[in-house]
């Protein structure tokens, strides 16, 4: 686990004494989103290229457990202002390389940043305050707090956070208030605004999806980390959680996703990047990432006979995690 | 009400001859062992003792001593001699309500002490009161004994530390085995403990005595009962309370609480019928030791060490090589996985129990056998116990075996460089450190988020 | 059987001083538990320090009580720290362990004989009481006639208890309405979520562990006041558990819980012990000799107890008084 001993000041790093920026001007993703999807089209389709303006690199970046190698990247890079999608079978260390570079994890060995900055012992909420922000495979949200405060919670900053400050209502309330509105249109956004009141625990699995992403765009990241946002989403959600990756791009905000149902990768990913039993063995636009045999080599192994048997085994594998899913939130 | 002063007589002597090789029969000739101190069992108050030479290791009993007491008024209401085992009583005339929070004053006559001895303070004043039992020291000053090297004290605090850690690793594999495939952490775990030391209690006390050709087996029979019976109660804890608890998908912080009422529970009950005194069982109480080179050993030791090793041996090799052992270490990594594998989760869990509470009652009744026991003694070494899972890593079998080695004999090779009052307080910061320089434990694994 | 006995015992136990005590130590704990999630098994070892240290800064330097006071206050931070460091970013049963364990180092250590001399050994410490007598402003026994009274050194304790007893609540109510006080709820419920929106875990639960601490060194100071001495068996490990019994029965995560919990806890715990008290007293007691001795009789409140702690963790893990869908502990 990360170190986290730095201070005992739990205070955001931005915090300002005067008024808050309004939700719309705050920060500034100075990204033109078309001119950087163009500028994938020059790049090299081979593991581990050089991106025009990457937002995130790694370098040999190890991690092992006991004996097995859990994850070996050579090298990777994400570019900014896109959808990057990250596949791979199950076990291939999609998670793990996440729990990376998010400082949920730390590797025996290697170097990554974001934004130019090195991230090498930087504790998890650090990075999560440098605007780089995930959300998890089993959806993590706070089952004994309501929609509401569980948006709240999101923002990042918040004055009344302060140990002292906390016992002062004063001190706080406006910044609250502006934290509150700025949740309620989120929340409206992701189609929530009906269980503003309700506790987080009694929603659904695709409401909590939503809200685990709505929450985690509080913080105002510049780079959101989606572990599996379509695991034990009904279909009909599907499409809506699309349309919040895709105007996540249109915000000039990157995107990083690991996922299993291929058609959302299709669907909305610029680019697609292949892990298998640790390493990066593919990348390139969807189309042909998902025509390269090595990428069906790394899900099937070398037997394998028409795309359709892919496509059937990723329907399982998301059959399968969604079940988990469902029976891991009716035990919360 | 039983209110009990005891005034514990720490004499240095010379000159004694150290036992040689003496017979369980005939050894009373030589110098004995000092005595544990036998409560009476009426409503007086009294002052009890014993003398012991504690340079030498074990403590040698000093007969033939004269004690007395007085009153604040400097009045002698009492006097006593030592028995051949070190031990004295002197009952303090009136009911225990008159004598409480007054003082006395204890005093050796020291003419009857063996000649080469001279302790700084011959009395001391202890004031009566109804918590607590009451140890009054009388150390000696430097009569230029010989003391033992360290090396000879620290093979001889082996001996003590080797018995301490197979009874705390039956106890702590025990614990480490439920909470590995229930998550429980179970503080109710001292009581199974208990448990083993009252089943061969109760064995000691039935009327008439077992034999198998003349030589009289009761205790061992109390032993394998205390196993026996330990692991029914065990069942039964898992049938009348776990299961159902599991069945209902109680969380582990709610199943955590429940065992601390539990453990309550039962020590109350424990308590309201065997009493609150400290008891032996009526064999090998005294028992001459046998010398080997410097270091002194008896008999019982031995067999507590041999007995344990054999158990923890044949426990071990149950879980690493048989398809039960297996199944049961799968659970502990997985339960989902083993269930979904076709393992029967609840039956590991069951037999788990079963086992588990066995081997906590079998290391009661052995702690009963070498140290005496009372209604709380599993609850004494319960963060002992802890100490040793922690600090082998939750939940993993080695682990537990060797976290209760490094906690048993630093408990006693401690005592070296520190005065024994201390000795838990430096195994419990040993705890402490191991965690900061490595959290998961000596054996245990890092864990993955997310 | 003598019931308006039992009535008058049990209504001076319930509002008396001790039921003071074990009120701020579960207030306390509702700080580390109830609201964090943090299980903190060694309240008596915050309570001990904080008694000791009031009452030897009198007897061993001849200083003031409040001076006492202000060094057990910086005593309990200390020891928080202590405890925190090597534990907070261990899984929540390696904390509960651990202050179990340090809770028992602190009373052996106390305790020892090797300290006597100082610390007065098994016996404990007096001889502190009387500046705090001095400025009692009761002469007179207090209370209501027939039903229920004190005498006026227990009710000048009662007086000082229930007044730091309403201020802990109103300081308890003011941190838990605040953003502070939701950033702990959240640790509660998935503290890698909270870590993943940028807030210092670590930072959070060492000042929860403090602030929880801190009313534990009240607890203390009380315990001390109460008996006009401190001794070790003040402070046994079944003290934290009881304080964990108050807790629940009033509900945790509750800011009264621990008030109504208090009061209820040592109402039915004085009945239960002057009714079996009562059973076997005199000649020819109610219950026979042979089946219940006096000796006997004082066990069956623990008895209970200890019954009672399993039955409301399994059917009212939520409190008597508390919501089961905003339950604060997982009892699912």
């Amino acid at each position: 686990m990360p170190d986290e001993k730095g201070t005992l000041d739990s205070g955001g790093t931005e915090m300002t004494l005067g008024p808050v920026r309004p939700a719309s001007a705050r920060r500034g993703f100075d990204v033109d989103v078309e001119a950087s999807r163009r500028a994938l089209a020059d790049v090299d389709r081979t593991p581990g290229v050089a991106k025009p303006d990457p937002i995130l690199t790694a370098d040999n970046v190890v991690r092992s457990f006991g004996g097995l190698t859990a994850v070996d990247v050579d090298h990777l890079e994400v570019q900014r202002g896109v959808i990057t999608a990250l596949i791979g079978p199950n076990g291939a260390g999609k998670t793990t390389l996440f729990n990376l570079l998010t400082g949920f994890d730390r590797p025996d060995s290697g170097a990554w940043s974001f934004n130019g900055r090195s991230l090498n012992r930087v504790p998890a909420y650090k990075v999560a305050r440098m605007g780089m922000v995930r959300t998890f495979q089993l959806t993590k949200v706070l089952s004994k707090l309501t929609v509401i405060e569980n948006m709240r919670v999101g923002a990042t900053g918040q004055r009344g956070e302060r140990l002292l400050a906390a016992m002062l209502a004063p001190l706080w309330r406006s910044q609250e208030d502006d934290n509150t509105e700025r949740a309620d249109s989120l929340l409206e956004r992701f189609l929530l605004d009906k269980k503003r009141e309700d506790f987080a625990g009694s929603l659904s699995g695709g409401q909590r999806k939503l809200l685990e992403m709505a929450r985690s765009l509080m913080t105002d990241p510049e780079l959101v980390m989606l572990d599996e946002p379509m695991a034990g989403v009904n279909p009909a959600l599907k499409q809506t959680l699309l349309g919040h990756v895709k105007s996540l791009r249109e915000e000039g905000r990157t995107v990083l996703f690991v996922e299993h149902d291929m058609d959302m990768v299709r669907d909305i990913s610029d680019w697609v990047v292949v892990m298998a039993q640790g390493r990066i063995v593919a990348e390139g636009p969807p189309d042909a990432v998902m025509a390269d045999p090595a990428v069906i080599d790394a899900y099937l192994g070398a037997h394998h006979d028409v795309e359709l048997t892919f496509e059937a085994e990723e329907q399982i594998h998301a059959e399968a995690e969604a079940e988990i899913e469902q029976e891991a939130q009716t035990n919360d | 009400m039983r209110l009990i002063a005891l005034a514990l007589m720490m004499l240095a002597l010379l000159g004694l001859a150290p036992p040689a090789h003496a017979d369980v029969a005939t050894g009373q000739d030589a110098a004995t062992r000092c005595a544990l101190v036998k409560p009476t069992d009426d409503d007086t108050i009294s002052i009890l003792g014993r003398i012991c030479d504690r340079r030498q290791r074990p403590p040698l009993a000093v007969p033939g001593v004269t004690v007395s007491v007085e009153d604040a008024d400097g009045n002698q209401i009492g006097e006593a001699t030592s028995a051949e085992d070190g031990t004295f009583v002197i009952d303090l005339p009136g009911t225990a309500i008159e004598h409480l929070g007054k003082s006395y004053t204890v005093t050796l006559d020291e003419s009857t002490l063996p000649e080469d001895t001279k302790p700084e303070i011959s009395s001391r004043t202890l004031t009566i009161n109804i918590d607590n039992d009451q140890t009054v020291l009388f150390p000696i000053g430097d009569a230029g004994p010989v003391k033992p090297g360290k090396f000879t004290e620290a093979m001889q605090l082996m001996v003590g530390g080797l018995v301490f850690s197979v009874v705390l690793a039956m106890a702590a594999l025990g614990l480490s085995m439920i909470f590995g495939t229930t998550g429980l952490t179970n503080f109710s775990h001292g009581e199974l403990v208990t448990f083993g030391a009252l089943v061969a209690f109760f064995i000691d006390r039935l009327p008439g005595r077992i034999e198998i050709g003349g030589a009289e087996i009761t205790v061992i029979v109390g032993v394998i009962a205390a196993f026996v019976v330990g692991g029914v109660f065990g069942w039964l804890n898992d049938a009348a309370l776990w299961r159902p608890l599991r069945s209902r998908g109680t969380g582990l912080v709610a199943m955590m609480i429940v065992s601390i009422g539990l453990s309550l529970f039962l020590r109350n009950i424990y308590q309201y019928f065997a009493g609150a005194q400290s008891r032996n069982y009526s064999q090998y109480g005294a028992v001459a030791p046998w010398q080997i080179g410097d270091i002194l050993l008896t008999p019982k030791e031995l067999v507590v060490i041999l007995l344990g090793l054999a158990v923890l041996v044949m426990t071990t090799s149950l879980l690493q090589f048989t398809r039960l052992g297996k199944a049961t270490r799968a659970v502990s990594d997985n339960p989902g996985l083993a269930s979904a594998t076709g393992i029967n989760v609840e039956r590991v869990i069951r037999i788990v129990w079963v086992g588990g509470a066995a081997l906590a009652g079998l290391a009661g009744a052995l702690l009963g056998v070498t140290q005496g026991f009372d209604f709380q003694i599993g609850f004494r070494i319960l963060l002992l116990t802890f100490a040793a899972v922690v600090l082998g890593g939750l939940g993993t079998i080695w682990g537990a075996i060797v976290g209760a080695f490094v906690i048993g004999l630093f408990t006693e090779l401690s005592t070296l460089f520190v005065d024994p009052e201390f000795k838990f307080v430096g195994a419990l910061l040993l705890l402490i450190v191991i965690l900061l320089i490595r959290p998961q434990g000596l054996l245990g694994r890092a864990q993955r988020i997310g | 059987m003598d019931f308006n006995d039992l009535l008058t015992g049990s209504l001076q136990q319930a509002l008396g001083p001790t039921a003071v005590v074990y009120c701020l130590a579960a207030i306390g704990l509702n700080i580390h538990f109830g609201y964090t999630g943090l299980l903190n098994f060694g309240q008596a070892g915050f309570m001990m320090v904080a008694g000791y240290a009031m009452v030897t800064m009198s007897t061993i330097w001849g200083g003031s009580l409040w001076l006492g006071v202000l060094v057990g206050i910086v005593l309990t931070v200390i020891l928080a720290l202590l405890l925190g460091v090597p534990t907070l970013r261990l899984r929540a049963d390696y904390l509960a362990i651990v202050t179990i364990a340090a809770a028992e180092i602190i009373r052996q250590v106390i305790s020892a004989a090797k300290f006597s001399d100082k610390l007065g050994g098994q016996d404990g410490l007096t001889g502190f009481i009387k500046p705090f007598r001095e400025v009692n402003p009761f002469s007179e026994p207090v209370g209501i006639d027939g039903l229920v009274r004190w005498g006026p050194n227990d009710f000048w304790v009662m007086t000082v208890g229930w007044s730091l007893v309403a201020v802990s609540c109103l300081v308890v109510w003011l941190l838990m309405r605040s953003p502070w006080g939701r950033v702990l709820k959240s640790i509660r419920e998935d503290e890698d979520a909270v870590r993943s929106l940028g807030k210092n875990v670590y930072a959070y639960k060492m000042q929860s562990l403090i602030i929880g601490g801190l009313f534990g060194a009240l607890a203390g100071f009380v315990v001390a006041l109460r008996s006009a001495t401190v001794g070790p068996s003040f402070f046994a490990t079944d003290v934290t558990f009881f304080a964990y019994t108050v807790l629940l029965i009033g509900g945790a995560a509750r800011v009264l819980g621990p008030v109504a919990g208090a009061v209820i806890f040592w109402f039915l715990i004085t009945v239960l012990d002057l009714f079996f008290g009562q059973a076997t007293a005199g000649a020819n007691p109610i219950i026979p000799a042979s089946i219940m001795n006096d000796t006997q009789a004082s066990l069956m409140r623990l008895i209970f107890m200890g019954l009672g702690l399993m039955l409301l963790m399994v059917f009212r893990p939520q409190g008597l008084f508390g919501d089961r869908r905003e339950l604060a502990i997982d009892a699912r």
